[in-house]
């Protein structure tokens, strides 16, 4: 009866938090699954501590009944099947008042931190319940309990579950589904939390969303724009890109190979792609620092690669399994010379299918190396997305015609992309160089080999045609939100709630961080009176990168602050209406 | 009948480019360069069918001088570099070019897990016991008491086995060679062609400018006196209790290459995708 008091909302955030082990992780994602069944949207960020196991997880849900691309300011529900070193993340798990805090009163009480904001609570003994039921997880009894509160059907909640305990057996399978069935009907005992207003939208076929990380999106663009090499060390938040690829580049025809580290998995995939055999590699903060001698080997012997950096909290080892938008700077800038080359970061976890794809085939194109700038939010959250279409960008390799005569592998050209032989061509055989060469590729430390190739080098980016895809701009207004990668779905968040206000304003998502592009900021930004430059870290590394390369119009500022704590659309919408009511 | 003709069979001189070593008069690494050519032609390759990779140093700089496809990358790398596209390209002959800078200190993780992973590749490695290429500072392989700039006095460093370390870390051919007999290091290079898997020749290959000494090398050299040796074990005692100068295949196994299949996979990316739908 309360139920209808209780304001419809857009979206649902709740958290579901235990100790390692506790399977809050496992409950999480089958909860998304149940949502999707049912038709919904929604994403599951993971946050845990350096424990493998016995440490600390947190499970961040926020389901709707549109696409959604970023967590919300607050949560309207915190589930704990235990309160083990909850404190931990406090920060990250905003709650309010409005809040409802579900926890087993049989362990300790609700946590002090949250009691002081004000947080209800409800007692609901999870052992106790799963002990009754032999066999049966309290975690079980938390999916039940979640799907129950938010209004999921108990249907989808059994299907999902049926398919997942397929493997367990007949009496695992049982137990679980009761503990299920006893958390949902425990949520009638609950005080009630918002439901989600209108109605799922329509689902044209069984195919029509995917349940994604993105991860796995970046390694499935990856190979939709060719690639079927790639070489892997492991490494917190991104060796689900490489774990995804190793069984996906068998099955079409290519492979991957566990390096000893990252110098030797970056050299391998230099190597592969000089064999004609697009290449990949994926790797985090400290991984990228060791490959950046022979990204630059790829710049100067002109070899395409991609690497994809997914983003987690630095410097040094620093927040290995947070996220943190840190890289930016050495993305742009760590190689030594003048080495152009490009960089890319996708906007959406859907986006990191397109925008790798993307990546392979410009570093294809242009032969050069790319880097694309992914980081943990969307590396290993998963979503209900619209399956995100092939791009239909795949490109063949520049290749000298059979019949060359005098083959210079590094001849200046109007494009500055010249042909690039494969070894096993006859006729063509050319050495691929780390020291500066002439066209031919034979070594040369003189001045003007030296300047044709670094003009040559320069040149085939800056003049490369990269289309519509280099940025996505939104709206319209004297206020322009500037920003790139996960920034981009809490400032879109942002400036959907300002519109709803009044306050017109554009955003500018930059896809293509490198090589710059001063001409097309310059128009999407003209007009603007105020720019507010939104990013993830400590420094403002993308402010200063567009300060550095860009004229930007009217007032700047920089608004950032580091991970782990995500860029929330409060803090965006916060600014955007101070700013404009000066 | 007589519409074939036989193609004359390939020469040494077939694999030779037109670009003038940098190396000092006297260096070792020129008859390394004529032995490579040598291999080549008496296998009967094809110079586009052949990739020669190397890292940085002097040795590193033989990619350029053949008329094959060459790799001149970083220092440390060539192994990593040659797997890659081993591994990427199994059709082709890759050889890799190396020194004892850049094959045993800064690459010698490298050097560990290629012998471990067992790629069919070859890998020759020009050893002098110096950097030469940076004017003369001690490498892995320097004796301890060798004095010079950055090290006066000498390291006081044990010297490093490199034979000892193949055979230890899984190499499936391991051979000595020396730079003064090319035709013999010739056939050694084609021996390890041929043997699948990874193979590692140690030549030794003097250096005349920053260590003269070694040109005594060709007196000290000999055949090693026993056979080759499929016990990997009786292989290392053997090259243990040496002077460092037997030459020849020490050792030969049968270890199968590591060589995931590339190309049988028959599926397209749009085939994967199934697995995300709903």
């Amino acid at each position: 009866m309360s139920r209808a008091k209780e304001k419809d909302k857009a979206s649902i955030s709740l958290v579901l938090t235990g100790s390692g082990g506790a399977g809050v992780m496992t409950a999480g994602n089958l909860l998304l699954e149940v949502a999707a069944q049912a038709g919904w949207y929604g994403l599951m960020v993971r946050s845990s501590g350096p424990q493998i196991r016995g440490g600390e997880a947190a499970a961040l849900l926020r389901l709707a009944h549109a696409p959604v691309e970023c967590l919300d300011d607050r949560f309207d529900v915190l589930i704990g099947i235990d309160w083990q070193n909850i404190h931990r993340f406090a920060d990250e798990i905003p709650l309010d008042g409005a809040s409802l805090m579900i926890g087993d009163p049989d362990q300790s009480e609700p946590p002090e931190v949250f009691v002081k904001r004000g947080a209800r609570y409800a007692p609901l003994p999870f052992k106790q319940m799963a002990k009754a039921i032999p066999g049966s997880w309290p975690n079980m009894i938390a999916l039940g309990l979640a799907a129950g509160l938010v209004g999921l059907p108990a249907d989808s909640v059994k299907s999902v579950l049926q398919n997942s305990l397929k493997k367990g057996g007949g009496e695992k399978m049982a137990a679980n589904l009761a503990a299920a069935e006893a958390g949902y009907a425990f949520a009638a005992n609950v005080p009630a939390v918002p439901r989600l207003s209108g109605r799922a939208a329509h689902r044209a076929g069984r195919d029509a969303r995917w349940l994604i990380t993105g991860n796995q999106a970046a390694g499935h663009g990856a190979v939709r724009g060719g690639v079927r090499f790639c070489a892997a060390y492991p490494i917190t938040p991104a060796t689900e890109v490489l774990e995804w690829l190793a069984p996906a580049l068998p099955k079409i025809g290519g492979a991957l190979v566990q390096a000893e580290d990252e110098l030797a998995s970056i050299n391998m995939i230099i190597g592969a792609s000089y064999g004609g055999v697009p290449s990949v590699t994926a790797t985090a903060g400290p991984g990228l620092s060791l490959m950046t001698e022979a990204i630059g080997l790829a710049v100067a012997a002109e070899v395409p690669i991609v690497v994809i950096d997914v983003m987690r909290g630095g410097p040094s080892t620093g927040i290995p399994a947070k996220s943190e938008q840190s890289d930016v700077n050495i993305a742009l800038n760590g190689l030594h010379g003048d080495a152009p080359r490009i960089v890319v970061a996708p906007n959406s976890i859907a986006d990191c299918v397109a925008a790798t794809q993307w990546a392979v085939y410009l570093a294809e194109a242009t032969q050069s190396p790319a880097i694309v700038l992914s980081d943990q939010y969307f590396g290993q959250t998963r979503a209900v997305v619209d399956p995100p279409a092939d791009i239909g960008l795949i490109t063949e390799r520049l290749k000298p015609s059979a019949t060359a005569e005098a083959y210079k592998r590094y001849a200046i050209t109007e494009s500055g992309i010249s042909p690039m032989a494969i070894p096993g061509m006859p006729g063509t055989a050319y050495t691929a160089d780390g020291l500066e060469h002439n066209e031919r590729g034979l070594p040369s430390s003189q001045s003007g080999d030296h300047i044709r190739q670094l003009d040559k080098r320069a040149k085939k980016l800056a003049q490369f045609d990269y289309g519509a895809r280099w940025a996505d701009i939104e709206g319209e207004g004297e206020l322009a939100v500037v920003t790139f990668g996960s920034c981009t779905g809490a400032a879109r968040e942002a400036l959907a709630r300002a519109a709803a206000e009044g306050i017109k304003a554009r955003l500018l998502s930059l896809r293509l961080l490198s090589p710059a592009q001063p001409e097309r900021v310059a128009a999407a930004l003209a007009g603007a009176k105020q720019v507010l430059v939104v990013e993830q870290n400590h420094t403002g590394q993308l402010y200063r990168y567009l300060r550095a390369e860009y004229d930007l119009p009217g007032e700047v500022k920089s608004f950032r602050h580091p991970g782990p704590l995500p860029m929330r659309p409060g803090e965006i919408h916060q600014q955007i209406t101070a700013w404009s009511r000066l | 009948m007589n519409s074939t003709v036989a193609a004359a069979p390939i020469t040494a001189q077939a694999f030779k480019s037109d670009y003038k070593p940098i190396w000092c008069p006297g260096c070792g690494d020129y008859s390394v360069l004529s032995s490579f050519t040598k291999a080549f032609a008496k296998l009967d390759l094809r110079p586009e069918s052949v990739a020669v990779v190397s890292g940085i140093g002097c040795s590193s700089r033989i990619p350029a001088y053949t008329n094959c496809y060459g790799f001149h990358g970083v220092h440390g790398r060539s192994l990593a570099a040659a797997s890659g596209l081993k591994l990427a390209r199994p059709d082709l002959t890759v050889v890799v070019a190396s020194g004892d800078g850049d094959g045993y200190s800064i690459g010698g993780n490298h050097f560990l897990h290629a012998c471990r992973r067992n790629v069919d590749l070859t890998y020759v490695v020009m050893d002098n016991h110096v950097y030469g290429m940076t004017k003369g500072q001690p490498s892995p392989t320097t004796e301890p008491d060798w004095d010079s700039k950055l090290s006066p006095g000498g390291t006081g460093l044990r010297t490093f086995n490199p034979l000892v370390i193949a055979l230890a870390a899984g190499a499936n051919f391991v051979a000595r060679a020396f730079s003064g007999d090319p035709n013999g290091t010739a056939d050694i290079i084609a021996d390890a062609i041929r043997t699948p898997g990874f193979s590692f020749v140690e030549i030794l290959s003097p250096c005349v400018t920053f260590r003269p000494e070694q040109r005594e090398w060709k007196q000290l050299v000999r055949p090693g006196p026993v056979t080759t040796t499929d016990d990997a074990a009786r292989a290392a005692r053997r090259i243990m209790t040496d002077d460092g100068f037997n030459i020849g295949v020490l050792y030969k196994g049968q270890r199968k290459p590591y060589q995931p299949p590339v190309g049988k996979g028959k599926k397209r990316p749009s085939d994967l995708e199934a697995e995300f739908a709903i």
